[in-house]
């Protein structure tokens, strides 16, 4: 049963990603780009990595799409040239397809206990979480502590993509660059003037609030976290803007307070670091944050947390009101 | 289990290839990107296929229920925080696009060549 559920996702995938590549239409390629996340995040859930599926779900089907849209509403929907070198093109994915396949008979058996990949160090996080950190969620264990100079990095990379994005966004516009005639004002606020998604919109916006919280705080105990709380408010928030137009989410959360939390939770996380430091200990070692290593560790985590889901909700928020900054001037 | 764990690894192999060919022949830019994503989305599959464990489960741990088999978290961890960071890239890839949509008025990458060459 297992195994049928399994092919038959998989295959959906191809099916999906065919149909992405083969489709002239960008509207129609990146809402399939949308299932295909979906799809994939499926996939991870059966594969055992609830934390990921989560993840895949909320960024891949959500706010990957909205962005996309955003910048297809700045550039156009349609792919005007054919595609030039197919047959070259063709041969070159060809030659690199056969490489991998032969690579992949030397991988091991799936699924394999005693593959290369569970002998290094996941069995000893696996085996020393509840001694040194006693939280139940392994993921977040090993992302919070074991390998927190890593996430940082990562939230440094996020915060760095949506500096770039603001300085390459909010440029003025040159002067040959094509100006969109000017909407009337009041003319297109968002679906203020369609019912259905109004009121379910309305409904949905403070529980899918309400969940995002949830998963920020309860990453320590089922799947969730910083990276997917972000995610997850940042949607609900852009789920406000698409009803209630740009003006009014900017004046609920305004932009200043989106660059507070995109430095501010970084600024956490490295203070959080430091702070192991200055208490005598290494960097990004938590242990000496509270009087009994194991508490320390578990506060450590949660400021952590707090500073990646600030940092993804400031940078994913900022992003998609730059691209509708630039779509209404 | 044989059979499934080969169809995994091909789908990696076709899926990667699909978006390998999309961001080499296709011209449109944004075009291009959607091939990065799908590009990156087979290589997060591949992680996650090398992380199951077979018998086992999430890598939570339950009081209750002990002595549980579990797969493997840390390339769970290696992807979770690549998805976040490669939505920000694709993001930044994007604002790219719409400036040059803004400059050139084109977002076809041989239309873009041939003003550049003028």
């Amino acid at each position: 049963m297992k195994v049928l559920f399994g092919v038959f996702l998989l295959t959906l995938l191809v099916i999906t990603a065919v149909a992405i590549v083969r489709t002239k239409n960008l509207f129609v390629a990146v809402m399939l780009l949308g299932i295909f996340s979906l799809l994939i995040a499926a996939n991870f859930f059966i594969l055992d990595a609830a934390d990921v599926a989560l993840t895949e779900a909320a960024v891949g089907a959500g706010i990957s799409t909205v962005l996309f849209l955003g910048a297809l509403a700045l550039t156009s929907e349609h792919e005007r040239t054919a595609t030039p070198h197919r047959l070259l093109s063709f041969a070159v994915v060809t030659v690199a397809s056969l490489v991998v396949l032969y690579a992949t008979f030397d991988k091991p058996t799936f699924g394999d206990p005693n593959a290369p990949v569970h002998q290094h160090v996941a069995p000893w996080y696996l085996e020393k979480t509840p001694e040194y950190i006693d939280i139940p969620n392994v993921v977040t264990a090993v992302l919070g502590s074991f390998r927190g100079y890593d996430t940082l990095g990562e939230v440094f990379v996020v915060f760095t993509a949506g500096i770039g994005v603001l300085f390459l966004l909010s440029a003025r516009r040159g002067p040959s660059g094509r100006r969109q005639t000017a909407e009337p004002p009041g003319a297109a606020v968002g679906l203020r003037h369609d019912v259905i998604p109004r009121v379910v919109g309305r409904l949905l916006v403070p529980f899918i609030l309400l969940f995002g919280l949830y998963v920020q705080f309860h990453g320590e105990y089922g799947p969730g976290g910083g990276f997917q709380a972000g995610a997850l408010i940042a949607a609900a928030f852009i789920l406000y803007a698409l009803i209630e137009g740009e003006e009014q989410t900017l004046r609920a959360l305004p932009q200043s307070a989106l660059n507070a939390l995109m430095v501010g939770g970084a600024l956490l996380y490295g203070v959080v670091g430091l702070a192991g430091v200055f208490l005598g200990s290494n960097f990004l070692d938590y242990s000496v944050l509270a009087s009994n290593p194991v508490s320390g560790q578990q506060m450590g985590i949660i400021l952590i947390e707090a500073g990646v889901g600030m940092t993804v909700t400031g940078v994913l928020l900022s992003i998609f009101h730059a691209f509708a900054a630039r779509d209404r001037a | 289990m044989e059979f499934l764990g080969i169809y995994y690894y091909w789908v990696f192999v076709v899926v990667l290839m699909i978006g390998f060919y999309a961001v080499v022949a296709k011209v449109n830019l944004i075009k291009k990107l959607i091939g990065l994503s799908i590009f990156q989305s087979a290589v997060f599959l591949l992680y996650i296929t090398m992380s199951k464990v077979s018998g086992g489960t999430a890598p939570i741990f339950n009081d209750e229920i002990t002595g549980l088999l579990y797969s493997n978290p840390l390339p769970q961890v290696l992807i979770l925080t690549a998805i976040v960071v490669g939505i920000s890239t694709t993001a930044l890839g994007l604002g790219i696009v719409v400036r040059i949509k803004e400059e050139y008025g084109t977002t076809e990458e041989n239309e873009i060549q041939e003003i550049d060459r003028r």
